[in-house]
């Protein structure tokens, strides 16, 4: 088995490539810690877009919930509407409102962790 | 009436939260533990305890007799309950989570680096957490002497001694257990009663229909015109943002593992709140079709299955409400009982008794911060209970709601910004509900005003925060932490 003229140096272990000393794309975070302008602008547009969702979602949920109190208060004839023989208050603030807020919440968390994705790639990539 | 149910009740829950309590006995055995669970509480069983300890006695009784007696504009109260945590995890959840602080103090002082803003929050959290643990102690002597005639010490006796065994002995992370158990047991108290009670009126033709016209109890607002919009829009911000600003809220992310996962936990909660908050209203239509007596109306959810059924199916479920009802005052009191005790520990217990090891001085601060409200509740008995509880929430809209949100999204904010900020809207809110709780018979604008002070209270503590930051220099490291909030921990980033 080993008596090629080669010698034992040629001998090789048939395995796959290492994958853990594949250096995956060294995340050039150094820009972020020693606080240069590039990384201040790397820092500031993830705070900008994450500050820039959570205002669309507060926006909507204000749009929609919070101007109850004012449609109310503007169009006194809606509390005798009836959805379904259910006063429409009752459906709209007493069930409808839950679905909506997890439907919110849920638009939220995906598109934070999609920013926080496109982040993580961002600075890890440069490296390359 | 028969009280023996409602006795079966108390003894069982009594008994299933000492015998869960001790059993995260044996896995608690570091500070880390006591604290914050040692932070490795999976978003479903996290989401099942915050509800467990959200769901006050306040949501399992009091709503639905708000809405008995008032009609749809009390259906602000668990709307803005459940909105106040998608206002938290908009703003809040994931980098309060990964700024990595045991509490509400330690977050303040790592962010602006002084001990004068910590001192000033600590003060806060103890405040906020005793003036709504006062309302449960009040809350359980009252429904003991309904359920099963007790006279009105023993429940706040009953309640903080089991609060006390359970959190003392085990701190964070059994309370976390008794807590998730606590929500599925207030679920299930109000769901399946709801079902049987909704069938048997289905079936009933003696029973009114839940008529709900002419006198406006389908009017989402307050009465008064101009001054009731106020009022409901008051609320409205007081309720969205004040969550966040609740002690025993705020404590609870840092038991979360990393920033993603105190996302997703806090969208669970909303669906869990969500289908709770479902209920409260189907008791009061009930009620309403019944002829329950809006008077008693804090009582409505416990007489109202001997009302619809009587007899021993009438009993038994009388009973589970019972039984959901004390789970309510014991979780929501053992949650606040372990954020008023964690900063009662590093604030004054461990500093001042340093020859107390971490979980001696763990037990005392617990026993302060239990004897304190329940002392309050068996002097004082005829403290506001409803009063009580939307002080709370004003007082944290008004306080830590722009300390939060200031100092994660904006890195001007200084010391002495923060301090002023929390003591005008500290001072604003909390001198409002006094005048209030003092003098409540006058109607003009200012005791409206006075009544529900959100809505001027909260932008007047945004402001003083942000102008005085303004003439005031940042601390050195402001950059660098907010490169901890906010950037995901798969990140190597530098966040000493």
């Amino acid at each position: 088995m080993s008596t090629t003229p080669e010698g034992p140096q040629r001998r090789v272990r048939v395995t796959g490539p290492d994958r853990r000393a594949q250096p995956r794309p060294r995340p050039r975070t150094g820009d972020i810690d020693e606080e240069t302008p590039l990384g201040r602008v790397y820092l500031g547009s993830l705070l900008r877009a994450q500050l820039a969702l959570a205002a669309r979602i507060l926006g909507l949920l204000a749009l929609t919930v919070g101007s109850l109190p004012l449609v109310f208060h503007l169009a006194p004839g809606l509390d005798d509407v009836r959805v379904a023989g259910l006063p429409l208050v009752w459906l709209v603030l007493g069930v409808l409102v839950y679905p909506w807020l997890v439907l919110l919440g849920w638009r939220y968390v995906r598109q934070a962790e999609r920013h926080e994705h496109d982040f993580a790639e961002l600075v890890g990539e440069l490296d390359r | 009436m028969s009280t023996l149910p409602g006795f079966v009740a108390v003894v069982l829950v009594t008994l299933a939260t000492l015998a869960i309590g001790t059993y995260g006995l044996r896995l608690s055995r570091t500070t880390s533990d006591f604290f914050v669970a040692s932070r490795t509480v999976r978003p479903g069983l996290n989401a099942s305890a915050i509800g467990g300890e959200y769901l006050s006695a306040a949501s399992f009784l009091g709503v639905a007799g708000l809405l008995l007696t008032f009609g749809a504009e009390m259906l602000w109260y668990p709307v803005g309950w459940t909105a106040g945590y998608l206002v938290l995890l908009v703003l809040v959840a994931a980098p309060l989570r990964r700024s990595g602080a045991y509490t509400l103090p330690d977050f303040a002082e790592a962010r602006l680096d002084s001990r004068r803003v910590r001192n000033v929050c600590s003060l806060l959290v103890v405040a906020v957490g005793w003036l709504y643990l006062l309302p449960q102690f009040e809350g359980a002597g009252l429904t003991l002497a309904a359920a099963i005639d007790a006279p009105r010490w023993v429940g706040p006796v009953v309640v903080g001694l089991v609060v006390l065994v359970s959190v003392g002995s085990g701190g964070m992370r059994s309370i976390t257990f008794v807590q998730a158990f606590q929500y599925w047991l207030k679920l299930s108290a109000l769901l399946v009663p709801a079902a049987v009670l909704l069938v048997v009126w289905a079936g009933d033709d003696a029973a009114g229909p839940a008529r709900a016209t002419a006198d406006g109890w389908s009017v989402p607002l307050a009465a008064g015109g101009a001054q009731g919009l106020y009022t409901t829009y008051s609320l409205v911000l007081a309720t969205f943002l004040g969550t966040m600003g609740l002690p025993h809220v705020v404590v609870r992310f840092y038991t979360n593992p990393d920033g993603r996962a105190a996302r997703r936990t806090t969208l669970v909660v909303l669906a869990l709140l969500g289908v709770f908050y479902v209920l409260p209203p189907l008791y009061a239509a009930l009620g309403r079709a019944y002829g329950a007596d809006p008077a008693a109306s804090d009582s409505l959810v416990l007489e109202l299955p001997r009302l619809v059924v009587p007899g021993p199916l009438g009993d038994v479920l009388t009973g589970m409400v019972t039984a959901g009802a004390f789970a309510a005052f014991l979780s929501t009191s053992s949650g606040l009982a372990v954020a008023v005790s964690g900063v009662l520990t590093q604030d004054v217990t461990s500093r001042r008794l340093p020859r107390l090891g971490d979980l001696a001085a763990f037990r005392v601060a617990t026993l302060a911060a239990v004897a304190v409200p329940m002392t309050a509740a068996l002097v004082l008995p005829d403290f506001g209970v409803a009063q009580a509880v939307g002080l709370a929430f004003a007082v944290a809209a008004s306080t830590f709601c722009p300390l939060l949100v200031l100092g994660i999204w904006w890195r001007g904010l200084t010391p002495a910004g923060a301090v002023s900020g929390l003591l005008v809207g500290g001072a604003g809110s909390v001198l409002a509900v006094a005048y209030t709780l003092a003098d409540d018979r006058g109607s003009g604008w200012f005791d409206t005003l006075a009544g529900q002070p959100a809505a001027w209270s909260v932008p007047l503590a945004f402001a003083t925060m942000v102008l005085v930051s303004r003439r005031t220099t940042p601390p050195a490291h402001a950059r660098r932490f907010m490169v901890r909030l906010h950037t995901p921990e798969q990140v190597e980033l530098d966040r000493s």
